[in-house]
């Protein structure tokens, strides 16, 4: 049996995946921002917050950690518009993927605030830094350090995570591919090209990380 | 048209989670045995084996698992084989799991002293012999928790199978949907038997890594 595959006729379909690149680059940033925000928020609360902030950061963090993002993005695309909440695709899969990245890097950086020797935030304290500025200057920044590795390779997963996007017709790589494939039947081939481009981006995206972090996040 | 009770609903989404949990299963015993063979290969003494085996780690956690579910779909149509959601599916998430193991397990052998290997290999025992009686044994305990956790990932994984036309609880809740007109209620039930399905061995993983750091295990 012979095996033809034809790259070509999915090539020439070019503006289609540099769209859909864009796209999952595009949901991927504004999602890290937010969801790195949220996260920080949620760590907080997990460690400082009172009884009721404790448990509600917990739970949040412990449901959307044990469901599938697929079923995430799906009851805030479909479910939510029955109690009058009606989204885009783009505003839908970036909320799930905020909600989705932020449970995760809670509990990620949660490890790193946990992990402050209490020597600093006694000298924080002697300095007469109030707790928001102990947290800010003194606790966070150590602390990010410590588990950046972590947060970046969450960050890539949500990145490939984005793929399930093209499901509610958000117009990422995943989408592209899709639309390429209805267009020319070459299925294989149009997936095979989508999924070297997120192995290229995934490993574009670590090294941009790694680079971005020290320099700009939590200083040297 | 058919009236669905709320009960009605559970049942249906009831009877897929079988199919999650048996496509959970196939998945993370067929990618612990391929993971096993790849950890062996990785920790020969050869090197492009060691390169072929971190090259496809590299792939399987660099690319996302629903184009590896839509290329084991479109690849085993152009191999001539009759596609199957089944085998489809069984297969990229075999593959996909087996990568993920494969790299836990590795980091659990390298928690391993060096003097161990050292001390088995002046013993004359042969690579298999000293990963069978001294290596593996070891890295087994630290192993536990950290591959109980991994299983909670498989059966989220098994979610994007319904991508492909499988019908497992996340498909089975879109169909409900398209029958019921009530999203909210069907897409709640499906989060929370996924819930339900995944807390209770996470919170397992979670007791197990416990009992591993306090050195009970």
């Amino acid at each position: 049996m012979r095996i033809e595959l034809d790259f070509i006729s999915v090539l020439t379909e070019w503006p289609l995946l540099v769209k859909g690149v864009a796209w999952t680059l595009g949901l991927t940033s504004v999602s890290t921002v937010l969801g790195l925000l949220l996260g920080v928020a949620l760590a907080w609360s997990r460690v400082h917050g009172n009884f009721f902030l404790r448990a509600l950061a917990g739970s949040y963090v412990e449901s959307i950690r044990n469901t599938p993002f697929i079923v995430q993005l799906f009851f805030i695309y479909f479910g939510l518009p029955a109690l009058g909440v009606r989204l885009s695709p783009e505003v839908a899969s970036i909320i799930a993927m905020v909600v989705n990245l932020s449970a995760y890097a809670t509990e990620i950086i949660r490890a790193g605030i946990e992990a402050t020797p209490k020597g600093q935030i006694e000298a924080g304290m002697s300095l007469a830094l109030k707790p928001g500025q102990i947290f800010l200057h003194v606790v966070l920044p150590p602390a990010l350090r410590k588990v950046w590795p972590a947060l970046v390779s969450q960050i890539i997963i949500v990145m490939l995570g984005s793929a399930v996007c093209g499901q509610i017709s958000t117009e990422e790589l995943s989408h592209a591919a899709n639309l390429i494939q209805s267009r020319n039947f070459r299925a294989f081939e149009a997936f095979i090209i989508a999924t070297l481009t997120y192995l290229s981006l995934a490993i574009a995206l670590r090294r941009l990380l790694n680079w971005v972090g020290p320099r700009f996040l939590f200083g040297r | 048209m058919v009236d669905f009770s709320l009960w009605d609903i559970f049942r249906n989404l009831l009877l897929a989670l079988r199919w999650t949990v048996a496509l959970s299963l196939i998945a993370f015993v067929g990618g612990g045995l391929v993971g096993l063979l790849l950890l062996i290969t990785r920790l020969s003494q050869s090197k492009e084996a060691q390169v072929a085996v971190k090259a496809y780690v590299q792939v399987f956690q660099g690319t996302p698992l629903l184009m590896q579910l839509f290329l084991a779909y479109f690849g085993m149509a152009l191999l001539g084989i009759e596609t199957s959601p089944w085998l489809a599916a069984g297969i990229a998430l075999t593959l996909y799991s087996s990568a993920f193991l494969a790299e836990i397990w590795r980091g659990c052998v390298e928690a391993i002293p060096k003097g161990q290997w050292e001390a088995s290999q002046s013993l004359a025992l042969s690579f298999f012999e000293q990963l069978r009686y001294v290596i593996l044994p070891q890295a087994f305990k630290i192993a536990i928790p950290p591959t109980v956790g991994f299983l909670v990932q498989v059966i989220k994984g098994t979610a994007l199978a319904s991508v492909i036309g499988f019908v497992e609880l996340t498909k089975a809740g879109t169909m409900i949907t398209n029958a019921t007109f009530k999203p909210f209620l069907v897409y709640s039930c499906v989060a929370l038997l996924y819930f339900s399905l995944c807390f209770p061995v996470s919170y397992f993983a979670k007791q197990l890594e416990r009992k591993v750091q306090s050195g009970y295990a």
